[in-house]
């Protein structure tokens, strides 16, 4: 069964604005409107606007909210503050990852957990799942929401001028409830670029119209909008794992070189929560013998390398694979993320090379990201 | 966009220009480069190497993806265009004219394509 895909509450501007459009985790998404390389400059140096709406929000309310997203989820939930934002993972009972997230704790007893598309039906289906017992609601809010971001260094001061919200006392990955261009919001200073920016949780009703008053408060300062084909770029430099690439149900938190976001120093539900077996062993695991480490690899040639490519030693062998290449905007060179057997995962050792169609094309190991942005 | 209607055109999105003394040029379409999105490499067969129409004879490198560039005709190279191997930029600027890839002496030819039947295929 194919069903045709959906289009966010901004699909007729994006059309008007003459977006080359892809099919997106069943949804029908901006890819670019230009050239995606100056749409990714753009947010490096000015701004960025982007249409996000494919995002999957689910809330959790209840007394019992925070226990259920402890027991649900790796990370320490009942322990972040209202008006702040997490990073965290749902993992199955064998440790893989079901879907990286970021939940927001709107109120004492409610929060808002933020799925990929692709994956949204499955975080909404286990956190489902994991309720009973708890004294808290899980509620499918996918269509509550459309989901505009601002991305890159010009965003606070373009957003300043449509709200009287403070942002100066909004740091990152914190959200609060304000109004823009007269339009209710929840502002979180969140995003997936590497830049400063702000993601904005709207009404989809309201879409269009904080988009254009966002539009036309930052045409002075060189806001552009942006498609997909940027983010993957951006968010690529800035080392940021991708759903489906370095994240997947084969891979444990801690093989992905991110098992920090794991908590075992839970206090509620007795520390227990799904995934804590599994998830010791591979912590200990990547203690004592990592079998694979996520690195960086970068080239000054021109070639580039894909997902899926083979990484080799000098002899050939077959020591890792790329879970993400592309030509950088902003270092012009071909960047990857790799998995690497953990031999050769030291930043700069010698005769690591990508199998690019069947050309060793020489490559360097580095350490992410490949780019921070000056604060 | 518009196709010109001098040039003929392969189903594989390459357009090939009148010949000149049995020589033609060929490069990618306005339809291709938009499909591509930004070229960043350009792979181009040798100059007295040997293309066959419909096999692949370089590539086309670009932020999402790479593509093989396929050849309308049989033929020798008798150029490369060297300014878009400098700057690949070209093929998305000026796919028609400043972003052609090579020129072959042409000793047979592919199925091709009149702008018209092009501009259907595309939409079609």
């Amino acid at each position: 069964m194919t069903d045709a895909p959906r289009r966010t509450a901004l699909d007729a501007t994006h059309r008007a604005l003459g977006a080359t459009m892809t099919d997106f985790a069943g949804w029908d998404m901006p890819l670019r409107y230009g050239s995606e390389r100056d749409e990714h400059v753009a947010v490096r140096t000015r701004a960025g606007l982007f249409d996000l709406s494919h995002m999957g929000e689910i809330t959790v309310t209840g007394p019992q909210a925070a226990d259920l997203l402890d027991y649900a989820l790796v990370g320490n939930i009942g322990g972040v503050k209202t008006g702040r934002a997490r990073y965290t993972m749902i993992c199955e009972a064998g440790g893989g990852i079901l879907d990286d997230l970021i939940v927001y704790r709107l109120e004492d007893q409610e929060y808002m957990v933020v799925a990929n598309a692709s994956n949204a039906q499955v975080v909404l289906d286990a956190l489902t799942e994991r309720a009973a017992g708890f004294d808290a609601e899980v509620r499918d809010d996918r269509d509550a929401y459309a989901l505009i971001a601002v991305q890159g260094p010009e965003s606070p001061g373009i957003l300043k001028g449509l709200t009287d919200a403070d942002l100066d006392g909004l740091k990152y990955y914190a959200g609060l409830p304000g109004t823009v261009a007269g339009v209710e919001a929840l502002i979180a200073r969140t995003g997936y670029t590497g830049e400063d920016g702000f993601e904005l949780f709207v009404r989809p009703a309201d879409a269009v119209a904080l988009w254009e008053a966002l539009t036309a408060a930052g045409k002075d300062v060189g806001l552009v909008p942006c498609g997909l084909s940027c983010r993957d770029t951006l968010r690529l430099e800035a080392g940021m794992p991708l759903y489906g690439h370095e994240l997947t149900t084969a891979t444990t938190p801690f093989d992905a070189g991110l098992g920090r976001v794991v908590k075992f120093e839970k206090t509620t539900n007795n520390g227990d929560f799904v995934g804590r077996a599994a998830l010791t062993a591979a912590a200990e695991r990547a203690e004592a013998s990592p079998p694979r480490k996520l690195v960086g690899l970068i080239a000054d040639g021109r070639r580039v390398p894909r997902a899926g490519y083979p990484v080799v030693a000098a002899d050939g062998t077959v020591i890792g694979e790329v879970t993400s290449g592309a030509p950088s905007p902003t270092l012009g060179k071909p960047l990857a993320i790799a998995y690497v057997d953990a031999a050769y995962a030291t930043p700069g050792t010698e005769g690591v090379a990508v199998d690019i169609r069947g050309s060793h094309e020489p490559y360097e190991v580095v350490a992410l990201p490949f780019y921070k942005r000056q604060k | 966009m518009s196709n010109p209607q001098q040039l003929r055109y392969s189903k594989e999105h390459e357009w090939l220009s009148a010949a000149e003394d049995g020589v033609s040029t060929v490069g990618i379409t306005e339809h291709a480069a938009n499909a591509l999105g930004d070229v960043v490499y350009v792979q181009l067969p040798e100059v007295g190497s040997t293309v066959k129409a419909g096999e692949t004879c370089g590539e086309l490198e670009s932020t999402k993806s790479v593509s093989d560039l396929y050849s309308p005709v049989e033929g020798e190279i008798t150029a490369v265009n060297d300014d878009v191997v400098a700057d690949p930029s070209l093929v998305n600027s000026a796919p028609f004219e400043g972003g052609w890839l090579f020129k072959v002496k042409v000793s047979g030819e592919g199925e091709l394509l009149s702008a018209d039947e092009y501009a259907a295929f595309i939409t079609g």
